[in-house]
């Protein structure tokens, strides 16, 4: 057997299968049964290691050819493989729950499987054609045939492919730069069209307007979803980037600018989370902040920049499916998600409510909440580096803990007579339940995250050894 | 000596096309300016790349084309939307933005020549005027079919330029389905709205 087999063709061409043959009802089930799969043999058979079962040996090669260029998953991509699956299955399990249809999973599926080929594919450079392909595979998700498309789709898709020509030229100008390093404007150059790139892919500010746009006309869970895969992928894209070009690490100029580009993205989606009026944009704006985050931790000048870089990432998955599954869920029962609309959402909804405060707390560092102890490695590192930009970071937060109490504050603000009731139905408690019980947990026990996040430092050769 | 008389023409070509996608407002003249733009495009691509492979690219252009052009074809009696009032929306204004990416263009290309030798004076040039242009036109629209036309132009400059420095069959593979699922989309883009909600999905 073959790793990019296993995890980039089978589940594409499963989800090509759902998408044609299984019933919409069924889907989520399959989908997210077949990513649990798929995240169990992750851990449980390493990559490239021959293993002895009873007469049978049985090996899965990490490699395969392909048009002559290498797509490669290790031994070290293993954990990270079990994560991604597993988070996927997870938005799977909730699209019933969430009563997003249009083929989320087959085509979710698809996505998870392109984004991962990303990771894999040699050239690394070349995962920013994969990430574009995959980027509009969610169009369909995000615009409905019966839905007229809206600016924000449209941002997204200009956004993201001209991202793509960026990342491409400036791979074959970071060549040419590691031939002569002493060539300051070759290095400039090339720094300049990488950053411009990532700044599109990321959304840094100003560019990821499109984001609260999205929130606001298409379906919460799968822009979620979106917010979840492609941030997290770019980043593992990026790190690629650090790894593979020291001089970009030795550069101070680039890392302040790095460091400038994540600042700007916490502080500003923080302010602006702490003005809005409408929950599906709050969820934008701390998404985005939250990303900022992931930028900052990727410009520390530490051994543990990968340590904390995939800290924040993997509880980002469970904060942003429980806080979308929550905003699916109280959209099906209201307008519109602004304030005036959702006063005393929490007597009649109390668990999605209740679901949707702890995301976002989790989210803002929260003590006991999943996104904890992500922010507190973060603070210790950055406090060590500049206090400036920790004061910068702080008031971010601030801002969206501002935004989480205004919204507890709607959420509660209900006439005295008004009954408590739960309308969430069976599917929906269950995996609200298992949401909320899974951000306790990775807040309170965060070393259950440690067998994941030990080896992933391994999957960069120079970062964080 | 005949060939790069043919790739000037080619840029020559380009720079007609793309004033025409970015002035005219009939999908039809906007469609064809794009498939001749294909041509040219798969002109200089050649310069650098073996003929199958630019073939291909001509070929994924001219699907994209035809996708386009079919997915308009059954929705022509679309409802005309004013979105676009902000901008000026004079020919001549358009035509001074194409003039301003040309001249762009031309004090550029000798630069990047020198910098990348090899490369060709008509592949940058053609290279450069697509990109410009493209760029130009996400500028001053917000309109589905514009959008995708000015991002299949920008693509189109890219890869005559990226052609020339990177070979691999991998990349161009992955460029011609960057270039036919922005086509597929902008179709689905097109038709989004006008299909009724399908109940059990909505439920």
């Amino acid at each position: 057997m073959n790793a990019p087999i296993i995890w980039i063709l089978i589940p594409f061409l499963m989800g090509i299968l759902i998408f044609l043959f299984l019933p919409e009802r069924h889907s989520p089930l399959a989908g997210g049964t077949f990513a649990t799969i798929l995240a169990i043999v992750a851990l449980v058979f390493p990559i490239d290691v021959a293993l002895l079962l009873g007469s049978i040996s049985l090996k899965i090669s990490s490699s395969i050819q392909f048009f002559g260029r290498s797509f490669v998953l290790n031994t070290a991509d293993g954990p990270l493989l079990a994560v991604i699956y597993g988070l996927a299955a997870l938005w799977f399990f909730g699209t019933h729950a969430s009563g997003t249809a249009n083929r989320f999973v087959s085509i979710g599926l698809m996505i998870v499987s392109l984004l991962t080929a990303s990771i894999a594919v040699e050239p690394f450079l070349f995962a920013a054609v994969l990430i574009e392909i995959a980027a509009m595979l969610t169009i369909p998700l995000l615009v409905p045939p019966y839905q007229k498309p809206g600016k924000g789709v449209v941002r997204f898709l200009i956004y993201q492919t001209l991202a793509m020509p960026f990342i491409l030229f400036s791979g074959w100008m970071l060549a040419g730069v590691e031939a002569s390093p002493g060539d300051l404007g070759a290095t400039t150059q090339a720094g300049a069209m990488l950053g411009m790139g990532f700044a599109f892919l990321f959304g840094v500010f100003p560019l990821y307007n499109w984001i609260p746009m999205l929130m606001e006309e298409s379906s919460p869970y799968v822009t979620g979803f979106l917010l979840w895969a492609l941030p997290t992928f770019t980043a593992i894209f990026a790190l690629g980037f650090l790894d593979q070009y020291t001089w970009i690490r030795n550069t101070p100029q680039l890392i302040s600018t790095i460091q400038l580009a994540g600042v700007m993205m916490v502080a500003s989606g923080g302010f602006f989370a702490a003005v809005q009026r409408h929950i599906g944009r709050i969820m934008g704006y701390t998404a985005i902040a939250e990303v900022g985050l992931v930028i900052i931790a990727m410009s520390l000048p530490s051994s543990e920049l990968v340590s904390i870089t995939f800290m924040l990432l993997i509880p980002r998955g469970l904060e942003l499916a429980v806080w979308a599954l929550a905003l699916s869920i109280l959209k099906r029962r209201v307008y519109s998600l602004r304030f005036s609309e959702l006063q005393g959402i929490a007597r009649s909804h109390p668990l999605a409510a209740a679901a949707l405060i702890l995301a976002h707390l989790s989210m803002t560092g929260f003590p006991l909440l999943a996104g904890f102890p992500s922010r507190i490695a973060l603070w210790q590192e950055l406090a060590g580096q500049s206090l400036l930009i920790s004061f910068w970071a702080f008031l971010g937060l601030l801002g969206l803990l501002i935004a989480a109490i205004r919204t507890l504050a709607v959420f509660v603000m209900a006439k005295e007579q008004v009954p408590w009731q739960i309308n969430e139905d069976w599917p929906q408690v269950i995996m609200l339940g298992i949401g909320i019980i899974g951000l306790f947990v990775l807040g309170m026990f965060p070393q259950i995250l440690h067998p994941f996040i030990r080896n992933l430092p391994a999957l960069f050769e120079h970062l964080g050894q | 000596m005949l060939i790069n008389f043919i790739s000037w023409i080619a840029v020559a070509l380009i720079l007609a096309t793309s004033t025409t996608l970015l002035i005219t407002r009939d999908w039809r003249f906007s469609l064809g300016a794009l498939a001749a733009q294909y041509l040219a495009a798969f002109w200089l691509i050649t310069r650098h790349l073996p003929f199958a492979m630019g073939s291909a690219k001509l070929i994924t252009g001219w699907m994209v084309v035809a996708a386009l052009g079919m997915t308009r074809l059954g929705i022509s009696n679309l409802e005309e939307e004013n979105v676009e009032s902000f901008w000026p929306r004079g020919q001549w204004f358009k035509v001074v933005l194409i003039l301003i990416v040309t001249l762009a263009a031309a004090g550029t290309t000798s630069r990047i020549e020198a910098a990348i030798p090899g490369l060709g004076l008509p592949v940058i040039a053609g290279s450069l005027l697509l990109i410009g242009a493209g760029l130009v036109h996400l500028g001053v629209t917000s309109e589905i079919l514009q959008v995708i036309l000015g991002l299949l132009t920008l693509l189109t400059g890219f890869e005559i330029l990226y052609g020339a420095v990177e070979s691999s069959i991998l990349v161009a593979g992955f460029l011609a389905v960057t270039n036919l699922g922005l086509g597929i989309v902008g179709s689905y883009l097109l038709i989004a709205g006008f299909y009724p909600a399908d109940t059990e999905e909505q439920a």
